[in-house]
């Protein structure tokens, strides 16, 4: 295991390093890459981790946007307008998590419930084009969405804010990923992460071992909708705009296949198939191809059935087929 | 009464219009060892669920140490002091043998307290080489061993076994039963079983259900005296027309 903090040193050199590589327009299109890592990774930690399908972390992305936009118009503080999407995002989940894992809800009605709540905030914050539907400042804008939203600025005390450049934006939010896996991973590791394991593996056994899991389920959850929201949050600051679109239906199986074609369990994984399917989506697009989707498609489901665990742990096999020792299989096979 | 560990008064369980167990007394003292006997269907494994916390009983009252296990979570059951093996041995198959055992130590004992727990169990069941085999891998014998650690890494005041030998070869049993009867130096054991040898070894006092009732209740020597067991364990069909 103690390869892992040197992992992540390479991470960071490596993250350090890609500006210098990139094309101004490669560094940008990273960056929000990397919000949407962020947003995998959350799922990676509910779902991968403790066994709770969540078809609704598009949900807590979207309401940590939107909370950060209201936020940020209406203090002009990105401080204040990330922290808000935090909360916005962990008191939403808190509050379906609540009702739902002390209601004791089995695990397909949880998956639909979150879904359900997704499109139901897609309908409701569609219907608010009208100017009325404003919060102080800042218009919510039905499907045309909510413009002037601040951008992400470095704010230090006796300073004036200033607004983060392409290549500081990058290096911010690749920091604040690599701080949210390292500290994903510490959490995955503690003995709380071990009893999560145990609940995705057999929840009834590890009630009757004597955990409470509905509390725990419940703290996991809000983590990950923290997580989605800072997400969130960080893409409005990116594009200085959100929509309902990240409501859809599509982005919320989007966030699902990323980490379908990582792998789930390992954190890592929910990075690698978010930087995959997006680099593919993107240089589809890029080539122009007539059938962008139908191509996406194929190439997922053929990920899915050559590595049906995903890119993560088949790569994890592979290494430990070359180099072998007695390792921990966390990761969830097919 | 205080070394009264468990107490059951006319515990019913209804499945739909199937009548489980129908009206059983129980009571356990500190520090017994207690057999579950009968032919099958005659409610053994619904009543060590009801006994478990597992499920609520219809009617009746279940009490363990004074609590109410009707009224408490299952966790709650546990954290109380009782231990659990399942007949089908669930354990945590993706995970190692000294994992499992320490998720059902943690709870119990704390972080700090939890390794030692842990290394006492997989000594007992003799674990200790293979402390990092992957559960899946093991033979169904060596699941129940695991199971069997798991509660004793938990070290519970009261620990129900449902068919420990079940999968295990002859020998194993032995070594099952020996294990049984040094466990409970420290802790009352209920077993239900339906291997009569290994219910011999045990000697231990037998409960004979039959048709969701207590029929008969004493030594093995007893048990085998009595007509009524006799008739319904040789499957005479005097009774059935008389």
């Amino acid at each position: 295991m103690r390869a892992e903090p040197a992992a992540w040193a390479a991470g960071a050199v490596a993250l350090g390093g890609l500006p210098l590589l990139l094309s101004p327009f490669q560094v940008v299109q990273l960056t929000v890459f990397m919000a949407f890592c962020l947003l995998a990774l959350s799922l990676d930690l509910i779902w991968g981790v403790a066994g709770i399908l969540s078809f609704g972390q598009a949900a807590f992305f979207g309401v940590g946007g939107y909370a950060y936009g209201v936020v940020g118009i209406n203090s002009g503080s990105t401080a204040l307008a990330l922290a808000g999407a935090v909360l916005g995002a962990a008191l939403l989940a808190a509050l379906l998590a609540y009702f739902t894992f002390y209601g004791r809800v089995g695990a397909m009605y949880f998956a639909v419930i979150t879904l359900t709540v997704t499109l139901i905030l897609h309908q409701v914050m569609g219907s608010t084009a009208d100017p009325r539907y404003a919060i102080g400042a800042a218009r919510l804008g039905g499907y045309n969405g909510m413009t002037n939203i601040p951008s992400l600025a470095l704010e230090l005390p006796g300073r004036a804010p200033t607004v983060l450049e392409p290549v500081p934006l990058f290096y911010a939010v690749g920091g604040l990923l690599l701080l949210v896996l390292v500290l994903g991973r510490a959490l995955v590791r503690s003995p709380f992460g071990r009893v999560l394991v145990a609940i995705r593996e057999d929840e009834g056994r590890t009630e009757l071992l004597g955990y409470d899991v509905r509390w725990r389920k419940l703290l996991t959850f809000v983590i990950a909708g923290g997580i989605a929201g800072l997400a969130g949050g960080l893409f409005a600051g990116w594009g200085n705009f959100i929509n309902p679109q990240v409501f859809s239906l599509s982005q919320s199986a989007l966030v699902v296949i990323w980490v379908m074609v990582g792998g789930r369990g390992t954190l890592y994984g929910a990075i690698a198939g978010t930087l995959v399917v997006q680099s593919l989506t993107n240089y589809l697009g890029a080539a122009s191809v007539t059938y962008t989707t139908v191509l996406l498609g194929l190439a997922l489901v053929v990920i899915v059935l050559i590595l049906p665990g995903g890119l993560v742990p088949a790569l994890g096999r592979l290494l430990s087929r070359l180099a072998p020792r007695p390792g921990r299989a966390l990761e969830v096979p097919p | 009464m205080r070394d009264l560990v468990l107490e059951a008064r006319g515990v019913v369980k209804e499945f739909g219009g199937l009548r489980a167990v129908a009206g059983v007394d129980l009571t356990l003292r500190r520090g017994e060892l207690r057999c579950l006997i009968g032919p099958n269907g005659a409610g053994k494994s619904t009543l060590f669920k009801l006994l478990a916390g597992v499920l609520r009983p219809t009617a009746g009252t279940i009490r363990f140490k004074g609590l109410d296990l009707s009224r408490l979570e299952p966790h709650e059951v546990a954290r109380a002091g009782i231990g659990i093996k399942f007949q089908v041995p669930r354990v945590y198959d993706r995970l190692s043998v000294a994992e499992n055992l320490w998720l059902a130590a943690n709870f119990r004992h704390g972080r700090a307290a939890a390794g030692a727990a842990v290394e006492r169990a997989l000594a007992q069941v003799g674990f200790g080489e293979r402390r990092e085999a992957t559960v899946a891998h093991l033979s169904h014998g060596d699941r129940q061993w695991v199971e069997i650690g798991m509660v004793l890494a938990a070290e519970p005041e009261l620990i129900l076994l449902d068919e420990p030998t079940a999968g295990m070869t002859r020998a194993e049993a032995r070594r099952t039963a020996g294990l049984v009867r040094e466990i409970n130096r420290r802790a009352t054991v209920v077993v239900v079983e339906h291997d009569m040898d290994f219910v011999r070894q045990l000697a231990a006092t037998v409960t004979v259900l039959h048709r969701g009732a207590v029929l008969a209740e004493g030594s093995m020597d007893e048990i085998r005296d009595n007509a009524t067991v006799r008739d319904i364990y040789l499957g005479t069909r005097r009774r059935a027309r008389g």
